[in-house]
């Protein structure tokens, strides 16, 4: 089974004025973007803010419909699926958001939050649910009487572990964790970084995981997608990407990276510059204006994406 | 480490909130020094005071709840806790000045840049006219603010993130003051930009010689820009020395689990260590030490006194009873 996605653009239409509201430009927050991902997988999606990260977390998870390109799931397009088809995509794709202090609605309990994903029309009798719903409390190390309390009584690594008990409550195959550990503190991060690991192997769970923190993308992830400005610049397996990076914005952000101990500290490589305006972004390569090796040609011309080692893809005139 | 005396010296403080449910000693006994030019990181998880603590600093503590009740900040050889309400309104801003975490809520939306940097140099060294333009369009320009003119008449939310914070760093920076407080200045930037930001601050700190409090809650901010680092847990300071001592020879068993407990870059994907538990709650706090319920190297003493404080090495404390001396 894979989820794949296949030239996905997501374009945001900006207007202006209160009544004739006027087209003044599209946000192309997702521009033709390429990803798939395996059975028992975990492709860690790393970007900054604006790089259209997020957006594509909400095409995986039908929250937003794609401008164009197809988006397949067992090799299906999803735009053509029936209400079962649907329903069952919806069972076998879960996700785990960043926020559990927002995610989870505090006037209902933990029981009900985590079985709420499970379908009415699967006529599940109560005791069933009830059954499942202390099986996965206890998978991610919650007591099952944690059902009958309500989320303001559990601190934020607790919650995040609620939330993550709604998203496997289905049996799901996918999970597109969305920043799930930077709202956490540190000594809380590697509890919820191990549980998710641990429930990969477990329950053979294929991740997307959208971060902006690469430690943890690395912690969690086989492959890696680095997203700027709407684009994938690089894709490539987790340590090679991480250890020989091709594309000059994947250096930067691997070099901008904190060091782990005071004699690390280097001469890093300090990117000139934000990242664009996605109303009105650079011509040719996104990256030009900040990059360090910029060309005549990366100005006018997009770079072509490009397998330039075994699985290893990126999309830049320097190869 | 200069033998001069420090600028800064704090002293047993404490902070402690009066609140329904009890009092919250949420800081607890804090005591360090600081010279000029030093970058001192405070790290800590939250609710562990490293926020009241620099509130404190500058007694911007939210009363009636909050109170400090003990302790002495003691400043270029003055005792801050004893100045009066309208004293301190003179230190803060001109002597000491903060960057807090949010440029968006820490800049008014309704001002524009030149008028909230003109606020501060206005009212502390009553500069007007051509020469008040100049001061502020030379604040604007030493923390690398492109265009300085235009931004002038820019309102907040037509600058991005790394822009805010710069504005707010140049605001606190305008007086040229002796320490600059920066509560998680980087947490709401980017990666790239939070590169940059940390490299300007050691910068403008080389240039004016100014003392930094960096408070954060990421060792790899520490290991980036800090001299020396103070662990803080539960209110206290449990470890502090400088930071090549703290990551070569942590003392501390919180100190050495945060440490391992970090996912890296460089790592591969090996277990992470993880700290059990939660923290604690600061209004019913055990006897002994703090960290016991969650520590590994628990002892039965543990639960029932504070640890001394150990010397490590010269500048180099740790609060442990299984802390031990490492022989020069």
């Amino acid at each position: 089974m894979m989820l794949q996605g296949i030239g996905l653009k997501k374009y945001f239409p900006v207007t202006s004025g209160v009544f004739a509201a006027r087209l003044r430009g599209w946000i192309k927050a997702v521009d033709g973007v390429h990803v798939h991902v395996a059975e028992g997988e975990a492709l860690g999606i790393v970007g900054e803010s604006g790089s259209g990260k997020t957006t594509l977390a909400k095409l995986f998870l039908l929250l937003e419909r794609p401008t164009d390109g197809s988006l397949l799931f067992d090799g299906q397009e999803v735009r053509a699926f029936s209400r079962h088809d649907l329903a069952r995509y919806r069972r076998s794709v879960q996700a785990v958001f960043q926020d559990p202090y927002s995610s989870l609605n505090p006037r209902m309990r933990v029981g009900d939050i985590v079985a709420e994903p499970l379908p009415p029309e699967d006529g599940l009798s109560r005791a069933v649910i009830r059954e499942r719903v202390a099986e996965v409390l206890e998978l991610v190390g919650l007591r099952r009487e944690s059902a009958a309390l309500y989320p303001h009584e559990f601190s934020g690594g607790q919650r995040q572990r609620i939330a993550i008990a709604r998203a496997i409550v289905t049996y799901p195959k996918f999970i597109i964790l969305d920043e799930p550990v930077s709202a956490l503190d540190v000594s809380i991060r590697a509890q919820i970084l191990n549980l998710l690991k641990g429930l990969q192997e477990r329950l053979q769970l294929a991740y997307v995981m959208i971060s902006h923190d690469l430690a943890a993308a690395r912690y969690l992830s086989t492959r890696l997608t680095v997203m700027y400005a709407g684009k994938v610049v690089e894709t490539g397996g987790c340590d090679e990407v991480y250890t020989a990076p091709l594309h000059p914005y994947t250096q930067a952000l691997l070099s901008a990276a904190l060091p782990l101990h005071p004699s690390l500290r280097r001469q890093r490589m300090i990117l000139p510059g934000e990242v664009p305006n996605p109303l009105n972004p650079p011509s040719g390569c996104r990256f030009h204006p900040r990059c360090p090796q910029a060309m005549p040609q990366c100005q006018t011309h997009e770079p072509v994406w490009k397998e330039v080692s075994s699985g290893h893809y990126t999309a830049c005139h320097l190869y | 480490m200069p033998e001069s005396s420090p600028l800064l010296e704090v002293e047993e403080l404490r902070t402690h909130f009066f609140t329904r449910r009890g009092v919250i000693k949420a800081v607890d006994g804090v005591s360090f020094t600081l010279h000029a030019g030093e970058t001192l990181a405070l790290v800590g998880e939250s609710g562990s005071g490293k926020s009241v603590t620099c509130l404190s600093l500058v007694r911007l503590v939210p009363e009636p709840a909050g109170r400090i009740v003990g302790g002495r900040v003691v400043f270029a050889g003055e005792d801050l806790l004893r100045k009066t309400a309208a004293e301190m309104r003179w230190v803060r801003g001109k002597q000491i000045a903060m960057v807090l975490q949010d440029p968006m809520t820490s800049l008014n939306p309704a001002l524009t840049i030149g008028t909230q940097v003109a606020e501060v140099v206005r009212l502390h060294q009553g500069l007007r006219g051509p020469s008040l333009r100049n001061r502020i369009l030379e604040a604007l320009r030493r923390l690398r603010i492109p265009a300085a003119e235009a931004r002038l008449g820019h309102y907040p939310h037509q600058l991005s993130g790394g822009m805010r914070q710069r504005v707010s760093s140049a605001i606190a920076m305008s007086c040229a003051p002796r320490l600059l407080i920066a509560d998680e200045p980087t947490t709401s930037l980017d990666v790239t930009i939070q590169a940059q930001y940390l490299q300007l601050l050691k910068e403008v700190q080389a240039q004016s010689g100014v003392a930094i409090i960096l408070v954060t809650h990421d060792f790899g901010i520490v290991a980036a820009n800090a001299d020396r680092v103070a662990v803080m847990y539960a209110g206290q300071i449990v470890e502090m020395g400088s930071t090549v001592q703290v990551f070569d020879t942590p003392s501390h068993p919180y100190t050495q689990a945060l440490l391992r407990c970090l996912p890296s870059v460089e790592l591969k994907r090996q277990q992470l260590v993880e700290i059990g538990g939660q923290p604690p709650d600061l209004a019913q706090l055990p006897p002994g030490c703090p960290f016991a319920p969650r520590c590994a190297k628990r002892q039965p003493i543990c639960l029932e006194a504070y640890p001394p404080t150990v010397t490590i090495q010269p500048g180099h404390v740790a609060q442990c009873y299984a802390a031990v001396p490492i022989d020069a």
